[in-house]
């Protein structure tokens, strides 16, 4: 049953790629920047998507943490999700700071400027791909323990690191500042909305793989070790 | 309390008889020191600009050297698994090791002082006093950070390689408030007082979750 709703749920994102690539191929160029605004239907929500799974990776830390001497079975199901949201959010961490130059270097003729956006996705990426490579050197019962707390406070820094890229001082001011959000035509909001579920969905379907295989491996790292106690 | 001061007197004894930490660290940071020195042939207005930068890498690099002992040296005769029995809380045993370092850390700064100032060419346009409270600011950010994360990685493979790794991408945002703030007294343009306050807030927040985490760490099996 879990199978087909999975299957299901693949067919329905499939159908949702083929759609949302038309819409956003088909929505009217933008006054100002012309095509080159397309991106919007890609990078804004890969951004949003990153920043979700990041928060899922600091609750299934948090879980872990709570769980793990009560009730070791569920900790592990939420040590999984800790490690699946950081990983995939990764991946769309990666999409928006590898595409967000490709755009910038046409609007404002640089690759990279220290804007508090740009600073703050960058500084996440790193602080995530610290959490993995822990889980990488660190082994054991322990490793799980020790990411969780680095998962924590990794997830604290979220909101100082956004904080400090606001404050004033020597950086100038953000290069574009109301942005997207200070307004939208609905010719172009509409299919940005739907790129944006399509993406969530996507996401979300990339996810519970993750988490499933994580899952499996973790049943496989067990047997191992019942069976090197057996043996 | 008593204990906390027992395990201080105890690490600063170790350190007083080897000198070891103290020694590689202001070696370590003199030679960051001048390598950028001799790199950018800093004078004038645009040493004030990166001499900020250049004095807080350098002790953040140096102090990863520190750092790194601070527990092996726990785990040499079993140390460590004496310290777990024993009923008394983590915390206390945390915040003495955060104390040591953070006293070695200074020490090496207010000795490199002198000689950042004569290879820098600095000459103070700001709150030169506020010095005195962004630098203790900033080595506890990334002293308490460290000392976590030293624990943190102990049990692992390669912790040497791993403690920076970890503790770099953590401490950045209190290395910006710091790196701005010192800019800002150095060049005397801007206020530094929002970068002190993000710091102090900074410090509350990481000092508090590393004692509230850490009898996790020390448990973790």
């Amino acid at each position: 049953m879990r199978k087909i709703l999975f299957g299901l749920f693949a067919v329905f994102n499939a159908a949702l790629a083929v759609w949302c690539f038309h819409l956003a191929n088909n929505a009217p160029a933008e006054m100002m920047q012309g095509d080159e605004y397309r991106i919007i239907f890609y990078h804004v929500p890969s951004a949003s998507v990153a920043f979700l799974f990041f928060a899922i990776s600091m609750a299934g830390s948090i879980g872990y943490l709570t769980l793990h001497r009560k009730n070791p079975t569920l900790a592990l199901a939420w040590d999984g999700w800790a490690v699946s949201g950081a990983e995939v959010g990764i991946v769309f961490c990666t999409v928006v700071l590898v595409t967000g130059p490709l755009w910038g270097y046409r609007a404002w003729g640089i690759w990279w400027t220290w804007d508090p956006r740009l600073t703050t996705t960058l500084l996440l990426w790193l602080i995530y791909v610290s959490y993995l490579l822990l889980r990488r050197f660190a082994s054991g019962a322990q490793m799980q323990t020790s990411s969780a707390v680095l998962g924590i406070f990794g997830g604290i820094a979220v909101p100082i690191v956004y904080i400090s890229n606001r404050l004033p001082g020597q950086h100038p001011g953000p290069v574009f500042g109301g942005g997207e959000g200070s307004g939208m035509a609905p010719v172009i909001l509409r299919p940005f909305l739907w790129n944006m579920f399509a993406w969530m969905c996507w996401g979300l379907m990339v996810l519970i793989v993750r988490h499933q295989l994580e899952l499996r491996q973790q049943k496989a790292v067990a047997r191992e070790a019942e069976r090197a106690l057996n043996a | 309390m008593s204990t906390l001061w027992t395990h201080l007197v105890k690490d600063l004894r170790i350190e007083w008889r080897s000198r070891e930490a103290i020694n590689s660290m202001l070696f370590f940071a003199l030679l960051v020191v001048v390598l950028f020195s001799l790199a950018f042939s800093p004078r004038g207005a645009f040493s004030r600009e990166i001499s900020g930068g250049v004095l807080c890498v350098a002790t953040m690099f140096a102090s990863v050297s520190a750092l790194n002992q601070a527990w092996a040296r726990e785990i040499r005769h079993q140390v460590l698994d004496a310290q777990r029995m024993a009923p008394t809380s983590g915390a206390q045993l945390f915040m003495a090791k955060v104390v040591a370092n953070f006293l070695f850390v200074s020490i090496v700064q207010l000795l490199l002082a002198p000689v950042f100032l004569i290879f820098y060419n600095l000459h103070i346009l700001g709150q030169g006093w506020l010095l005195l409270l962004v630098l203790p600011l900033g080595t506890w950010a990334l002293v308490a950070n460290g000392t976590f994360f030293a624990a943190l990685s102990i049990n692992s493979r390669n912790r040497e390689l791993l403690l920076p790794l970890i503790l770099f991408p953590i401490f950045t945002p209190a290395l910006l408030a710091m790196v701005n703030a010192t800019t800002g007294i150095f060049t005397g343009e801007f206020d530094p007082t929002i970068w002190i306050k993000l710091l102090a807030g900074y410090d509350i927040i990481y000092t508090t979750a590393s004692i509230l985490l850490f009898d996790t760490i020390l448990h973790a099996e």
